[in-house]
């Protein structure tokens, strides 16, 4: 099996300038993807055609998604933006009869449906969130170092460093300082959301997917994960799939509109939301229908 | 009666008379389960303690527990009526010539112990559900967890539900069959742990497949997220959590295991044996010896002997130790299940 790094650690065929570093770098980890060419997308999107056994959930999909934005993908019930989203990290392998009929995701430049890819390292650089929190029934200090340690880290003061950073990265650390070693099951499910998050981003993605992570959470709770979404955004380039247009429209830079199962309008969230180009568009961030 | 006098008294009808008498016959049933347990249960503790317990310290016979079975020797000595055992009885005879010719009735298996029937029990449980838990485990993970359902998978599955049907003592033929004859281990624990194996399979492959379905599939994704491979999850985020609920298969594989002569009778078990399972020359020899087994022991003291007064000693004493020994050995995985339970809660 020939594993991604070596692929998605080299720039892209095109020329572009050279490797700029990361803006967080982790103290001994070095960043080992460098930024491709200026102005290409990080994640390309071309001419996607989806399927779900005979029923096709996407349509001739073509979108970009740039470096260190956040990224919404909005739309009514069923209208297969969580079904993309999850094709960006081949989550959708594991449901039986899926499959991509035509076009083509490409990160790095690097199509991620070829056979050469591993689909370990893939994942390993596009973390997700699931709409439902789901930390593992073990203690947090547990949760947060369980990706790290499928990686064969045991240095525990290096653990014990990441966690700190994850915890903190996530707004959590205060809140549960004190109680690591306890249970993560104990924590409200607020909390739980961001314990997910810190645990995806201990293991440094370069994108984080996000399915509609506040849709199980108080106003309260959301708020802190939108928040939490602004200071990532620095570090990470954000997919999140939100069936509420308000978290769309706070905390993202750009913004797709997709109707069964085809993008009608990808564009700056401010545009879409004053000053939608499709009536279609329009209609749904009015409030008309969805 | 007086009339009803206002509209909430009662009126019997058919649905009311119905209704009482049907719960009466629910009643009866449970009652009746009760009475039936507690019948056999009492009348096994009652009789096998006098066997097991005596009234001096230690309390405990321990001779019955340690010793191994013997012939009882019955005769009169100097106008004395004596009882003794095999080995006590040479050792007298050797020490007063004069009744090297005594005339006494022998009783085979109703002096001496059990212990190496606990022995082998021990033996044949521990082993065979090693195996089974194994091999069940795996077969479930694969069925669970790795395989997409199609004709084969509802082949196997199909296979798996006819063999929980196959009665004990098919399986006793098949393992003298195929162990004992065509692989050449002869009685053997080794064969009769197989055997014992194969018997529970269905019991814990489908228990486990359970207990795997309940784990969430969000642990599941969460894990493959952070990039783990598919053994990675199972072995770090899916089987920790169902271990629980495949030691609670394991428990009732163990009473089966545990409790079942048809399948040992041919294949694992010996009427007598003078050695102890660990009494051997080279240590392959134990996985080819035969042991001698509770259940066993039981039905050829009950059944294979003549009947007389010093038998029943020996009936009673053997089953309440034989039920000893499977609430120890299932009380123990139960304590670990809770343990592990309380561990990994969601």
């Amino acid at each position: 099996m020939v594993t991604v790094p070596s692929r998605l650690d080299s720039t892209p065929p095109a020329s572009g300038p050279a490797p700029a570093r990361r803006p967080t770098v982790v103290e001994g980890v070095p960043p080992s993807v460098p930024a491709p060419a200026a102005g290409q997308p990080l994640v390309e999107i071309e001419h996607l055609d989806f399927f779900y056994g005979a029923s096709q959930a996407l349509r001739e999909i073509t979108l970009g998604i740039e470096r260190q934005k956040v990224t919404a993908f909005i739309g009514p019930s069923g209208c297969g933006k969580s079904t993309l989203l999850r094709c960006l990290n081949r989550m959708n392998d594991l449901i039986e009869g899926t499959r991509i009929v035509r076009g083509s995701i490409r990160i790095h430049g690097v199509d991620i449906n070829q056979p050469d890819v591993d689909v370990i390292e893939l994942r390993k650089r596009v973390g997700m969130v699931f709409q439902k929190s789901n930390p593992f029934p073990k203690s947090i200090h547990e949760n947060i170092t369980y990706g790290l340690r499928l990686q064969g880290i045991r240095d525990k003061a290096k653990l014990d460093e990441i966690v700190e950073r994850s915890l903190r990265g996530a707004a959590l650390w205060d809140e549960v300082k004190d109680r690591l070693g306890e249970s993560a099951m104990g924590l409200s499910g607020g909390q739980q959301q961001r314990l997910c998050i810190a645990r995806a981003i201990a293991v440094e993605p370069e994108i984080i997917l996000m399915d509609e992570p506040c849709s199980a959470l108080d106003p309260v709770a959301t708020a802190k994960v939108e928040e939490l979404i602004q200071d990532l955004r620095s570090r990470f380039t954000i997919v999140i799939v939100t069936h509420n247009m308000q978290q769309a429209a706070r905390c993202s830079d750009r913004t797709a509109f997709f109707y069964l199962g085809k993008l009608i309008e990808y564009a700056d969230t401010r545009d879409i939301f004053t000053n939608p180009a499709n009536p279609q568009t329009e209609a749904y961030v009015s409030g008309r229908f969805g | 009666m007086n009339p009803p006098d206002h509209p909430f008294s009662p009126r019997p009808d058919g649905a009311r008379r119905l209704e009482s008498a049907v719960f009466w016959i629910f009643r009866a049933a449970a009652y009746l389960i009760l009475a039936c347990g507690a019948a056999v249960f009492l009348d096994i503790v009652v009789k096998g303690s006098a066997t097991v317990f005596q009234s001096k310290a230690p309390f405990v016979n321990t001779a019955f527990l340690t010793q191994a079975p013997e012939s009882l020797y019955v005769f009169e000595w100097e106008g004395q009526p004596r009882r003794m055992g095999d080995r006590e009885f040479r050792a007298f005879k050797e020490a007063t010539p004069a009744a090297a010719n005594v005339k006494a009735e022998s009783y085979v298996y109703s002096s001496g112990g059990i212990f190496p029937c606990i022995a082998g029990t021990v033996l044949l449980v521990v082993g065979s559900m090693t195996i089974a838990l194994f091999l069940g485990v795996c077969a479930a993970i694969y069925l669970n967890e790795y395989a997409r359902d199609g004709r084969f998978i509802r082949f196997v599955r199909l296979a798996i539900l006819n063999l929980a049907g196959v009665p004990s003592i098919v399986f006793g033929l098949f393992g003298f069959g195929m162990f004992v004859i065509f692989f050449g281990w002869n009685v053997s624990l080794l064969a009769g742990w197989f055997t014992l194996a194969f018997m529970v399979l269905p019991v814990v492959i489908t228990a486990s497949e359970e207990a795997l379905k309940a784990v969430p599939i969000g642990f599941r994704a969460g894990s493959l997220a952070l990039g783990a491979t598919k053994w990675q999850t199972i072995w770090r985020n899916v089987l920790p959590y169902a271990l629980p609920g495949i030691l609670t298969s394991s428990i009732l594989g163990i009473a089966r295991v545990a409790g079942e002569t048809a399948p040992i009778m041919f294949t694992a078990a010996y009427v007598v044996r003078d050695k102890l399972p660990w009494e051997v020359e080279r240590a392959v020899d134990f996985l080819f010896q035969g042991v001698m087994a509770l259940p066993y022991h039981i039905y050829v003291v009950s059944s294979k002997i003549p009947q007389n007064e010093f038998t029943e000693r020996v009936q009673y004493g053997t089953a309440f130790v034989f039920l000893v020994i499977v609430a120890l050995i299932a009380a123990s995985s139960i304590l670990l299940r809770n343990r592990l339970r309380t561990r990994y809660k969601w």
